[in-house]
């Protein structure tokens, strides 16, 4: 029996791959099947239920839903709010994309160094990362605030005029994508100087001795050697903001007027307080195309450009 | 020689812009966390007055109180606790025996599995929270405990991080462990789960991290205050229509992100280390 054992595991050559086992023997299956079912039930079955929904008039307040087709996108995409749920998406995603990546970046060419104060002020820029958005919402509404809000008081130190901040049309996204970025922008910095440190010192002395300066070290080397990384980024990022909801639940509540109101605080009115669960799948599943499409360009970017080692 | 020149007149200026820029740098991040807590030692006069005081006249304790009494503090507190246990033990129950299959055997589909565990990490919850809320509603275990924590048993990003863990350890050992008569299931028991122990503590660490402050989840999956979790007690102290008690919400806060900080004052190193192996793999 235990022969058997022995010889079913066998060891694997020098590289990272696995052991191999004979075919058909079912204990891999069977150390599989919890995490399986757990995918299945809460990863593939959703999926299918919420893309079976979206054609359908289902309701929270009836039984029976009834398949009505397409009629829930067609009227998604004739409804002025759904429109601007989408513009208004499309730019927060646009807006913290860009900035959270470019914002990582610089930071973590600054602050990449050994010194205890460098890695103290990593510290500073990653805690917002692990406190929950709860509470990050609440303090920049009250900084906000436009009555009582300390940023509004110390533009006046400046002789500034007040900003509008969360209470103007114009101003509510790239307000919301400023606290978004300050929660998020330690992390990606954090993964972006990893990704430095692993960028071999003999490569930068090479440059050296050849004499590039540095700005064209910066743009001939290190970028192109965090591609990888960036367009990780890249993707987490347009996810992270696609998916966003707690600050907009706290902050504004899609306000003023739905100038932000987004995809999944769209999804959560309709399906939790007007109880349109057909309408708000159809919505959920642009999401989903929305984010897959994204995503499949990046790859095939990826594909074209990324530079590894 | 000008060069030189340059570099002994511009250094000073440098240095003063250098320090200005960390010091601008380090209260963006540091201030609104000073912010809450001077905030959480105001009277309620005290938040109200324009321009806003940076430090609270005398520092008061008494919102603590007021905020362990406006919301059912302690109930809130015991879910948050008990979710995160349950999470933790469902997490371990799942995903040691996927990660030890995905490193350790070669079966027929095993590619084909894991892109779904890929496809789970990628896919945000936020897209299939009505369909879960349904079949959770199906079941009649809404209010409970089970929507708060069966969908996160397997965890995608513990399975990554742990698979990752197995593959690193050598061969000999198990090899050793051969010799000395173990078979697979006793391997795995005795030598590879007393290894693991730094991996799944960087599991438990996260996922502490990730569900302590989760606002979403419990928000759409309860609406009873016997099953709600601390972050919806504290968003709640906040009034839409009314006057918020920003002091007492602040003292809220510090109660909900103190647990956070005190762990990562400790294991700021193994959270860090987890995150990036999670991200760049």
């Amino acid at each position: 029996m235990k022969r058997k054992d022995s010889e079913n595991i066998r060891s694997r050559p020098n590289s990272g791959s696995p052991l191999k086992i004979k075919h058909g023997l079912l204990v891999p299956y069977v150390m599989l099947l919890p995490a399986m079912a757990g995918l299945g039930a809460f990863v593939v079955y959703p999926l299918v239920f919420l893309v079976r929904n979206s054609f359908t008039d289902r309701s929270m307040l009836r039984k029976n839903p009834r398949f009505v087709g397409l009629s829930n996108y067609v009227e998604l995409f004739h409804s002025q709010e759904f429109l601007s749920v989408l513009k208004n998406s499309l730019l927060y995603a646009l807006l913290f994309v860009v900035f959270s990546i470019a914002i990582a970046l610089l930071f973590a060419v600054w602050l990449n160094k050994p010194d205890r104060f460098h890695s103290f002020a990593q510290s500073a820029v990653f805690i917002p990362y692990i406190v929950s958005f709860v509470t990050i919402s609440l303090v920049w509404l009250w900084l906000m605030d436009p009555q009582y809000g300390l940023l509004n008081s110390l533009l006046a130190v400046f002789k500034l005029k007040p900003y509008p901040w969360l209470s103007d049309v114009k101003t509510v996204i790239p307000s919301l994508v400023l606290v978004s970025v300050w929660k998020y922008v330690g992390y990606y910095m954090l993964l972006l100087i990893a990704a430095l440190q692993n960028i071999p010192q003999s490569i930068y002395d090479a440059a050296k001795i050849d004499g590039a300066s540095g700005r064209a070290v910066f743009l001939r080397i290190t970028i192109p050697l965090l591609t990888p990384s960036l367009f990780f980024l890249l993707v987490v990022s347009t996810t992270e903001a696609l998916r966003v909801f707690d600050p907009i639940n706290i902050m504004t509540q899609g306000g003023p007027i739905n100038s932000s109101s987004v995809f999944v605080y769209f999804i959560y009115e309709y399906a939790f307080k007007y109880f349109r669960i057909g309408y708000a799948s159809a919505g959920g599943v642009i999401l989903f195309l929305i984010i897959g499409i994204l995503v499949a360009i990046y790859f095939n970017m990826l594909a074209k450009k990324v530079h590894y080692q | 020689m000008t060069s030189n020149l340059r570099q002994l007149t511009s250094k000073p200026i440098s240095t003063v812009f250098k320090s200005l820029a960390y010091l601008a740098l380090i209260c963006i991040f540091i201030f609104p966390f000073f912010w809450i807590l001077s905030n959480s030692l105001k009277t309620f006069q005290e938040t109200m007055v324009f321009p806003p005081k940076v430090f609270p006249e005398k520092p008061i304790f008494s919102n603590y109180v007021e905020a362990l009494k406006r919301m059912p503090f302690f109930k809130y507190l015991i879910n948050s606790i008990t979710v995160n246990i349950l999470i933790l033990i469902s997490q371990f129950i799942v995903i040691i025996p996927a990660s030890y299959a995905f490193a350790m055997y070669r079966f027929r589909g095993r590619g084909l599995l894991f892109t779904l565990v890929l496809f789970g990490f990628m896919l945000p919850q936020q897209l299939t929270f009505v369909p879960i809320y349904l079949m959770f509603g199906k079941l009649k275990l809404l209010n409970s405990y089970a929507p708060l924590v069966l969908p996160f048993a397997a965890s995608s990003f513990g399975i990554f991080l742990l698979r990752q863990y197995f593959m690193g350890i050598p061969t000999e050992i198990i090899e050793a462990g051969y010799l000395d008569g173990m078979n697979n299931r006793q391997i795995m028991i005795y030598l590879m789960m007393p290894m693991a122990k730094s991996a799944l503590a960087s599991v438990a660490l996260i996922s502490f991290i990730t569900h302590w402050n989760d606002y979403f989840w419990p928000l759409v999956m309860t609406n009873t205050q016997r099953v709600r979790t601390l972050p919806l007690g504290v968003a709640a102290l906040r009034v839409t229509d009314g006057t918020t008690e920003w002091n007492v919400l602040m003292a809220a806060n510090m109660l909900l992100i103190l647990p956070i900080l005190f762990t990562y004052f400790f294991a700021h190193k193994q959270i860090k280390e987890a995150l990036i192996h999670s991200g760049i793999k």
